[in-house]
Order: C-alpha cells, then structure tokens, then sequence
C-alpha cells in the first residue's frame, strides 16, 4: 500500500564524490548547446529499476568512486544499488549489514546506507521504489552539473541537504533474480571516424593495434586516454560541428579524448573512431589506469551488437518479471 | 546540397555540407535543421533524438531502438526542401562593457593586430554580426564575420575560468560566455545580457542561428545597473 506523502527523505551526511540525480537522458537540445547527460552506464541504471518493478527510466541517484552516506527520515522506503559497489545498511539500533547488489533493502526511519566505494568500476546506481520526488528539467531528472541544469539547481548533492521520496512503501516486494554479470571487458569496439584519414598510416594501425591506457583525467563529460601518440598529419584542429557520445577525439598533443554523457554539444578536433552504442556502458566504467584496445567493426555489425545489447536488458526484464 | 552522407557511429547521421565556413552554406544547413526539425515534430519521421547544425555539418541522432542509419540517410537525400529562402532571422541588439577588468586581453590583441583599442572597438562595432550556431555549452553563439584587420588566433593556453557573458574573438567569429566555463578565446568586454535562461525551457537562448546582431558600447556604471 502506497501511503501519501509525508516527506520523506534521505539527509545527504557525506556526499560522496560526484552524487547527482540521472535517468535515460535528455533529448532534442543539442541544438541549443544542451547536452544529453544521463547515466553514464545506462543498463545499471536500468536494472536498479526494473528489480524494484519501477518505470525503467525513473530518476536514480548515480555516484563515482566513493558513495554517499543517507539517512532515512519519516517513513519506510525499498532501494536497490546496482554496479559493482561495497555499501552497508545501518540500522537505526546500530546494526550493520554488508549490502549486495541488486538486492532489494528495506529502510525505516532513521536507517542508513552507506555507500562505501565502488568496486573495479567507476559508477554506481541506487534506485529507490516509486523515484524521488523531483522536478523534471526538459524532461528529464538528469542534473548537468557543467551547465547547471537539472534538479538541485543542476548541482551534485553537497552535505546537509534532503533528497525527497515520492511515497512511502510499505508492501514487500518479491525478491528478485536478474543473473547479472557486469562484464569489465577490455576490448572496445569502435567505427572509424570521419577525420580517420587525418592521421599517419602508422598511427591509424596502431590504433587498433596497441593498448592505450585511461588517465586519471575521468569524469562524466569524458575519458582521457594516454599511450602511443596518434600523429595528424592533416590538420589538428577542424571546423567545430556536432559531436555525440563515444565520438573519440584527438587533440595536437595526440592522446585521444572518449566523449560520455556531459560532453560539449560541438567539437573542434578531428576524429579518429566512435565507440559502438553497446560498448558505451562498458568504456565508462574501466577505471584510471586499466588498459583499453580499440577494435574495429561495421555498421552493420555495431548495430547487430546493439540489438543483442537491447534483448539482454530485456531478458532480465522478464527474467524479473517471472519472478514477480 | 549535402556534399557527403556518412555514419559517426552507428548512431549519428553526419550530413557534410562542405568545408568552407560562409553564410550561404550554413543557411543551407540551417534550412535542412529547420526542415527536418518539423517533420521530426509532426511525427513524419521516427526515431530521431538530436539535430546539431554547425557551421556546415549537421549531426542527426538517432534511437537505434527505432530507426537506423539507413532508414534516415534515404529519408534525408529524399528530402525535398520547400522552399530553401533566407531562413527567417531576429535582429538583436547587445550592449557590452569594455572597461577595466571586463576586456582581458586588449594588451594581446594591440599587439598581434597593431591597432590601438579605440580601433579594434570602432572594427568590431561597425559590423553586423551573423549567428552562425550554438552549442558546445548551452547557448554559447558563435557569431561572424569579423573585420580582417582585428583577427587574432586563440590564447595559447586557455583560461580555466571565463566569466559569464564574456564577449571574446579568434580568428574570424565572436562569441558570447554563457557561463563560467573554461576557454580560449581573447576576451574584449562582457555584456550584462542575459544569453541562455535556463528557466526559460521554452526558449532559453536569446540568440539562435540565422540571427543577426550588432553590439553596442555601455559604461562600467551602465553594464553595473542593468536589469
């Protein structure tokens, strides 16, 4: 039974290090200079969802490296964390227990979770049953903290402040089971670019040939990359146009730049490939310092990937559904 | 009209119009953004989640759960355009304030261009300005074509912090910083004007491509008490 709003919320007692509000994204502004943002890693934040049977594209709070700490206040709520994150459930009489993954938890005033870190990954996800209750902002929930757009002002939840439930949730839902393996693959699969050929034949093989290594320059607008300079024998910089995310770019000093959610609607430096659709979840979560290989595939065959993508996020889906 | 077609991604539709940067290809690029923006909006086409003009490419983003690269590729080369005039365009006037710490880099500009800053200011009033696109961060416009004798390239090394509203050149456009954000451009003034209102979500960019703008000089006290 779903009672009325009796505000409810989560008291933010550490924020962590980068805590926002994300959902699926916002669309039809690149035009006007506003980027897509939204998760980061999509098929997480997904899951987080579809294990408490809410809308898939709810708000959720997605956090990088270290978690946040919440306390409940006013009511009980059920929440599930997705990624690979070390957290724990403190009870309100100081019991602690050791969270797992998409696992449904049960919170009463006065409870708290705390996410600790994130494990061999960069994001993580905690979905709460029924969503915050939050302004949508162009239709969407997702906070761009670079354009202060989004709920919270468009900025990331700093201590002290209330993130507000939309309903308490009193039934207790079946557990469920979605069999799900984050895959820490290595191995990206990209399309060539358009400015491909602005770069030496030796640096176009040793694109798909050699590891290149994430920096420690990560975050929701883009990945850095370091490793063999990729030469330009063309031209270093190109008109700015349009940009999307997994376009890789590569500055003059060679290191390529991989796009994610919160990148600049326009770019100004030539591209060498764009990471595949299904693989983009999969770049955002190698942690700095992990080596990346770059393999080539074509269109027909990133779109064959996509649909593959697409069915296993609904077999879980009714996997879970299954269950209920 | 589009020189090239070609996938950026499996994603993205990427529509060249050319390399030159000149007002006919653009409005050529503002016209087919136009165009395909209301069949997009009178559902006539599904699938499509993104449009960014720029100077000459326009990028169409595509759901891949609904549509493909082929399916839009054949919708825009089957694309007749109704009827390709002078898109229609507002006239928009911005005050901007030169004074003091407002114009960071006249010290760089004399020099590069060897004229005094009465100069570069009489140049860059003269002109009547063309919208050209916005983006990068929400409604930035980048705005041309600048006198040739008051060109300069960009900063060798871009600031990590430029104010708000922030008017700056390179090369041959100007652009306006809609927010504090890092950049590269040589910074003459800043007006007062409010470029993108994100309360505003119906239309939050005061100045959109095809737009024609003229600047206009205020006083340090002027661009203070602006409302």
């Amino acid at each position: 039974m779903i009672i009325g709003n009796k505000n409810i919320y989560f008291e933010v007692c550490r924020p962590g290090t980068n805590t926002t509000i994300q959902d699926s994204g916002r669309n039809h502004l690149y035009h006007l200079g506003i980027t897509v943002s939204g998760a980061v890693d999509q098929k997480n934040f997904k899951l987080s969802n579809l294990i408490l049977n809410n809308n898939i594209n709810e708000g959720v709070i997605e956090f990088a490296f270290q978690g946040p700490l919440l306390k409940l206040y006013n009511g009980k709520v059920a929440v599930c964390i997705s990624g690979e994150i070390i957290f724990d459930v403190i009870r309100n009489n100081s019991s602690i227990e050791k969270g797992n993954c998409y696992q449904i938890y049960y919170l009463n005033h006065g409870d708290q979770i705390d996410i600790k870190s994130t494990k061999n990954s960069l994001y993580g996800y905690l979905a709460i049953k029924g969503g915050f209750n939050l302004k949508k902002i162009w239709n969407s929930y997702s906070i761009n903290t670079k354009a202060g757009i989004g709920p919270n002002n468009g900025k990331k939840f700093s201590i002290g402040e209330k993130i507000f439930i939309k309903n308490e949730f009193n039934e207790v839902l079946r557990e469920r089971q979605t069999g799900f393996k984050n895959s820490r693959e290595k191995v990206i699969r990209v399309m060539k670019g358009t400015n491909f050929d602005f770069f030496s034949e030796k640096s176009k093989k040793i694109f798909f040939t050699e590891s290149f290594k994430i920096t420690n320059l990560v975050d929701r607008m883009g990945i850095r990359l370091s490793g063999p300079e990729l030469e330009n024998i063309v031209n270093t910089n190109i008109r700015s146009e349009g940009i999307i995310k997994g376009t890789i770019q590569v500055p003059a000093d060679g290191n390529p730049i991989i796009m994610l959610a919160d990148h600049g609607t326009i770019g100004g430096y030539p591209k060498i490939a764009t990471v595949i659709s299904a693989d983009l979840d999969n770049i955002a979560q190698l942690m700095p310092n992990s080596e990346v290989n770059f393999k080539e595939v074509n269109l027909e065959e990133a779109e064959e990937l996509y649909k593959k993508y697409l069915n296993e996020i609904d077999k879980y889906a009714k996997n879970l559904n299954e269950f209920n | 009209m589009i020189k090239n077609i070609l996938p950026l991604g499996d994603a993205a539709v990427y529509c060249d119009f050319g390399s030159e940067v000149n007002q006919e290809i653009n409005s050529r690029v503002i016209n087919f953004f136009n165009q395909i923006s209301k069949l997009n909006e009178l559902k006539k086409i599904e699938g499509i989640i993104n449009l960014t003009p720029s100077y000459n490419k326009l990028i169409i983003s595509l759901d891949l759960s609904i549509t493909n690269y082929q399916k839009v590729k054949d919708f825009v080369l089957n694309l007749k355009l109704i009827n390709f005039k002078k898109t229609s365009h507002q006239n928009i006037k911005i005050p901007i304030c030169s004074e003091g710490d407002f114009a960071l880099d006249f010290e760089r500009i004399t020099k590069i261009t060897n004229q005094s800053k009465e100069q570069i200011l009489d140049l860059f009033y003269q002109q009547e300005y063309f919208c050209y696109m916005t983006g990068f961060v929400a409604g930035m416009p980048f705005l041309g074509d600048i006198n040739e004798k008051i060109r300069c390239q960009r900063l060798e090394t871009p600031r990590v912090n430029v104010p708000e509203g922030s008017v700056g050149i390179t090369e041959q456009f100007t652009n306006i910083y809609t927010s504090q954000s890092p950049g590269g451009w040589n910074i003459i003034g800043n007006t007062p004007l409010k470029i993108f209102n994100k309360l505003d979500e119906i239309k939050p960019n005061l100045i959109n491509p095809g737009d024609k703008i003229k600047f206009y000089p205020i006083t340090k006290k002027q661009h203070d008490n602006w409302k």
